[in-house]
């Protein structure tokens, strides 16, 4: 009995949960003249799926989406790139500053690119990069290296060195260890950290919205934004877009959601 | 080489990052030294504004921790379809802030949002409630926002560390004699601490530097009246009539020292050293 009636508490939480996102779907699927009735109702009259196909079809979404992807898969590039052999040397070696490497990573996790936002638009302002892909990559790549080094870190560290060992004796050079013994031990790190750089990448929006001030040039979380302004409101529209950036989103995020609390309080008491 | 190649990289990305704090500073503090710092001081929205900011983190990070102590405290029990309840909790941490915000400021509209329909509906309110564009109310609307996006990361912290706590505490409190209640006062919390300091610093750095959710709902209104710490920056940087970047820089010199310092609170707290002898 008790059970059920924490299932039943249960559900209630879930739909409080998705109760904004449901809204989100339903506004989606209605046509224009549905948003202004009042009062408003939940469930569409007229269902409008094709208010996605509109959607798709807008070049200025297809623009933003570019954008989003190219940044997003870039940065996430140069962070595993980056991270990988990092994490690696600092999980295996003790050497001389490690400890204060470490430190910096851990400060720059906690800090957001927001309170540095102007500091970052004049950097790119005098390097003339306002308005490129270079800048948003490099920008979100450095911010979310912090994670990726501390979660590999920790996946490194929990590699056995015997087999590293073995490996050594039958033969394998440091690098041929590296990549075919231990990368792929580390693979469910590797894929957390990859789709964590990702989706943070693909949500940035303050950074975005300094940097990418022309229109062929801004990413979807500032793009979208365009659909409802003070001249027009397709809130629809506006929804039918976002819900097509957040559904992948959200199922690649449940993937790595066992892994995820441990890397983003990295350094804290176990 | 391979060493090169394992330190150059990441040195490279964090001297890059590190670059875009010093140009903040080191730019305009050497060119007009404290005048931008002075002027700050006399800026007319800066007390409403700290205020304001002190009200927003205050009762963000407050109202998460409660609320996720006990959702973690409800996920750590077994029970049919928890499943799916985790899985609802990850939506809101995963959906990008900006289309939530955008979702709200939908969901609070005067007359099409549904929020005031189910209100009045419900014969909770009389009539509809300009919530983003009434004085008395919007703060608290960004609010609820605020600790709705936080949610998620902050129960999976405590729930992390509730799953942590070895379930021969409580036998040995129940072979004491010790009741419920006073098991969970003198057993649960205490044990839970670590996680809870956790969560309430990280969240007090995210809630700080929070932008989307209140550059969005407040939108609407003029002047700084909502504005926090971090959007006044923004604003004073990029949208407002003062244009004045050496001014917004010395507020995010502010900011960022502000964020430090709850860095440091978090260290000092953890005990992260610890954490690298593994």
């Amino acid at each position: 009995m008790r059970r059920a009636g924490r299932t039943v508490a249960g559900q209630l939480v879930a739909l409080a949960l998705l109760a904004p996102y449901l809204v989100m779907l339903l506004t989606a699927l209605k046509p224009e003249a549905e948003l202004r009735t009042s009062p408003p109702r939940l469930l569409p009259s007229d269902w409008q799926p094709g208010n996605f196909v509109t959607v798709l079809a807008d070049p200025g979404f297809q623009s933003w989406l570019r954008v989003s992807l190219v940044v997003a898969a870039l940065s996430t590039a140069l962070v595993v790139l980056a991270a990988v052999p990092a994490a690696y040397h600092t999980a295996r070696r003790r050497f001389r500053g490690r400890t204060a490497f470490l430190l910096l990573v851990l400060v720059t996790q906690m800090f957001s690119p927001t309170a540095l936002v102007v500091g970052l638009y004049r950097e790119f302002f005098e390097l003339d990069l306002v308005n490129t892909y270079s800048a948003l990559i490099l920008t979100n790549a450095a911010f979310n290296l912090a994670f990726a080094v501390w979660m590999l870190r920790a996946f490194f560290a929990s590699i056995p060195r015997e087999v590293e060992e073995a490996a050594a004796v039958d033969g394998c050079g440091r690098l041929r260890t590296l990549v075919s013994i231990v990368l792929p031990l580390a693979r469910p790190g590797i894929v957390t950290v990859v789709i964590f750089a990702f989706i943070a990448a693909w949500n940035e929006y303050v950074v975005a919205l300094t940097l990418m001030t022309d229109p062929d040039m801004k990413p979807l979380t500032v793009g979208i934004t365009s659909y409802v302004t003070a001249y027009v409101q397709h809130w629809n529209l506006l929804f039918a877009a976002s819900t097509l950036a957040i559904v992948p989103v959200v199922i690649l995020f449940a993937l790595i959601e066992p892994y995820l609390v441990a890397g983003l309080t990295a350094g804290s008491v176990k | 080489m391979l060493i090169g190649a394992v330190v150059l990289f990441p040195a490279v990305e964090l001297v890059r990052a590190s670059l875009s704090r010093y140009s903040i500073t080191g730019l305009y503090q050497g060119a007009v030294g404290g005048r931008n710092y002075a002027r700050l001081l006399q800026q007319d929205a800066l007390g409403p504004v700290a205020l304001n900011t002190l009200t927003w983190v205050g009762a963000v990070v407050g109202l998460t921790l409660v609320i996720s102590l006990a959702l973690a405290q409800f996920l750590d029990l077994e029970f049919p379809g928890r499943r799916l309840v985790r899985w609802a909790l990850i939506v809101p941490w995963a959906a990008s802030l900006i289309m939530t915000s955008k979702l709200f400021v939908w969901i609070y509209d005067y007359y099409f949002g549904l929020l005031n329909r189910a209100l009045v509906a419900l014969h909770v309110v009389r009539g509809p409630i300009d919530w983003l564009g009434d004085d008395r109310t919007v703060m608290g609307a960004m609010i609820g926002v605020g600790v709705f996006v936080s949610l998620p990361f902050t129960t999976y912290v405590l729930l992390a560390g509730l799953q942590s706590i070895p379930g021969e505490v409580y036998e040995a409190a129940r072979v004491d004699g010790a009741s419920g209640w006073r098991t969970y006062w003198a057993v649960t919390l205490p044990l839970l601490r670590p996680a809870l300091v956790v969560a309430a610093v990280l969240n007090l750095i995210y809630v700080f530097n929070s932008f989307p959710i209140v550059w969005t709902l407040n939108d609407r209104n003029p002047g700084f009246g909502h504005d926090t710490l971090i959007t006044y920056m923004y604003k004073i940087a990029f949208k407002s009539a003062l244009r004045d970047v050496g001014l917004a820089a010395a507020l995010g010199v502010v900011n960022v020292l502000l964020t430090l310092a709850a860095v440091l609170v978090y260290l000092n707290t953890v005990r992260w050293r610890e954490s690298f002898e593994a």
